[in-house]
């Protein structure tokens, strides 16, 4: 790797004034396993890394019961061993374990996963499932942007010169609620989806479905929402008939390309089926949690 | 040329200081510094798991750990498994299966499957697999690991019931 200066600040107030001054040659350090990766093999030089690990901010980890506070930098390993959040966020849960292996995941973070912003990112679809926000810290002040607003293109986000990711606010599904996470991969583990699906219904007493998002991944330039598939679950059983709906309308919102991964019509086709996939676990979730 | 960092870190209980620059990773201060030979190094990118360590108590890859990001960290790496003489039922029964050939993966799967055991001490045979995907090997394959970590739970389980 080439020669870099590196700091790593106690407060997001120092963060922030490094990287105002480090210009576009600063960038923040999580778990490196975005970022010393692309450095090591040449596809990325920097004067200046922050590494934001000594931030009370970006470690804290806080449920109360109606929103988790995630700060940027917790290790998925963390998420995983915490004991209440399987039950409230499975679907999230599902997204973050999927995150490369046992080694990844011991310094990998949820912040790194959505400031990458790859188009594949796993926890990002799970993410806007679940209606997070990222919440922002900069030289001028502090704001929040929906997950789903946050990647503007691949590798690409909203994150100006100077500002830093603190935290992801993610809010507890109302009673009645159900979140999943699927992915296709050739490898059941270490491998980077070909397309992924979050999503989350919420049903009311009589098993009618009052709300729903449908988010995909690497299908398109960013991480996708699709109202059209939420607009044909709102107001039904979630039965076959419409989960086939939500899925027809998740292929027609795909804009995929064709790479070494999968042809462009295998992603079209995956972003159905896994949408109708993640439907049915979602709503079974809701079901029990009613 | 930017000054050296100072770094205090403990290495498998022992404190210990070094110097090094920010590029350098701590897979390679360990190796090159400090003498600690057994962390391999493979892909250097996260995929091998050869270099696996563990950083704070949780794994993680050294290849993808910056030197000074240890300050004030604890790093554990294979030489610490065994207690002097007297090496580990993991590391023993490695040897009685045959779990290795050229030896290459054999220190991150041994710092792995430690990890996985401590955590879950009776581990399915699916729980091994999905806890070792990240370590490959490229000679011996993995029924035999695999083997050896299922009889290493075992043996352990019988010592301390
Ligand atoms: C072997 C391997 C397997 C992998 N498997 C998967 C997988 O299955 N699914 C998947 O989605 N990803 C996978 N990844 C990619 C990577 O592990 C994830 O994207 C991870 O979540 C990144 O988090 P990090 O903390 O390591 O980020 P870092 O590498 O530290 O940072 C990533 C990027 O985000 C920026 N950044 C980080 N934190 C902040 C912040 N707080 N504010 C502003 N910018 C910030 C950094 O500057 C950098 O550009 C894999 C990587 C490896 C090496
Ligand atoms: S050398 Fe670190 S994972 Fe391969
Ligand atoms: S024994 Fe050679 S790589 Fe595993």
């Amino acid at each position: 790797m080439k020669s870099f200066r590196y700091e790593a600040p106690r407060t997001v107030e120092e963060a922030v004034a490094l990287l105002a001054k480090g210009n576009g040659d600063a960038r923040v350090l999580a778990g490196g396993t975005d970022l010393i990766v692309q450095m090591r093999t040449g596809v990325r030089h920097l004067r200046l890394i922050v590494d934001v690990k000594r931030i009370p901010e970006t470690l804290r980890l806080e449920f109360d019961g109606t929103v988790l506070r995630l700060g940027a930098a917790v290790p998925c390993a963390a998420i995983r061993e915490h004991r209440e959040l399987r039950r409230i966020f499975p679907g999230f849960l599902e997204a973050a374990e999927l995150i490369g292996s046992e080694q990844i995941q011991g310094r990998a973070s949820v912040g790194g996963n959505v400031c990458n912003a790859s188009p594949a990112a796993d926890t990002v679809p799970a993410l806007i499932a679940l209606g997070a926000e990222c919440v922002i810290a900069g030289p001028e002040r502090t704001r929040s942007v929906p997950v789903e607003a946050f990647a503007t293109g691949p590798g690409e986000t909203v994150l100006q010169t100077g500002e830093l990711l603190v935290e992801l606010r993610i809010p507890a599904p109302p009673t009645g609620s159900g979140d999943a996470y699927l992915r296709f991969t050739p490898r059941t583990e270490m491998d980077i989806a070909v397309v992924g699906a979050g999503v989350c219904v919420t049903l009311d007493g009589e098993g009618r479905c009052t709300a729903a998002r449908v988010a995909l991944g690497a299908v398109a330039p960013t991480a996708i929402r699709v109202p059209a598939a939420e607009e044909a679950l709102v107001g039904t059983d979630l039965g076959t008939e419409a989960l086939e709906l939500a899925a027809e309308e998740a292929r027609a919102a795909a804009r995929p390309i064709d790479d070494l991964r999968a042809p462009a019509w295998y992603r079209r086709h995956l972003a159905g089926v896994l949408t109708r996939r993640s439907l049915a676990i979602a709503r079974d979730r809701a079901m029990r949690r009613a | 040329m930017a000054r050296k960092s100072h770094v205090s870190t403990i290495v498998n209980g022992e404190p210990i200081e070094f110097l090094c620059d920010p590029p350098q990773t701590l897979l390679e201060v360990l190796r090159e510094e400090l003498q600690l030979t057994g962390t391999k190094e493979g892909c250097g990118t996260g995929d091998c798991g050869a270099c696996t360590i563990t950083l704070d108590g949780r794994l993680a890859c050294a290849c993808l750990v910056l030197a000074v990001e240890a300050e004030g960290r604890s790093i554990g790496t294979v030489e610490g498994i065994a207690s002097g003489e007297h090496l580990h039922p993991l590391q023993k029964k490695f040897l009685e299966e045959a779990a290795l050939q050229c030896g290459v993966c054999t220190p991150g799967l041994l710092v792995a499957a430690k990890a996985l055991l401590d955590r879950n001490p009776q581990p399915t045979e699916q729980e091994v697999r999905y806890a070792l995907a990240g370590n490959l090997c490229r000679c011996t394959g993995y029924d035999k690991v695999v083997r050896a970590v299922l009889d290493a739970a075992v043996e352990i389980g019988g010592e301390s019931p």
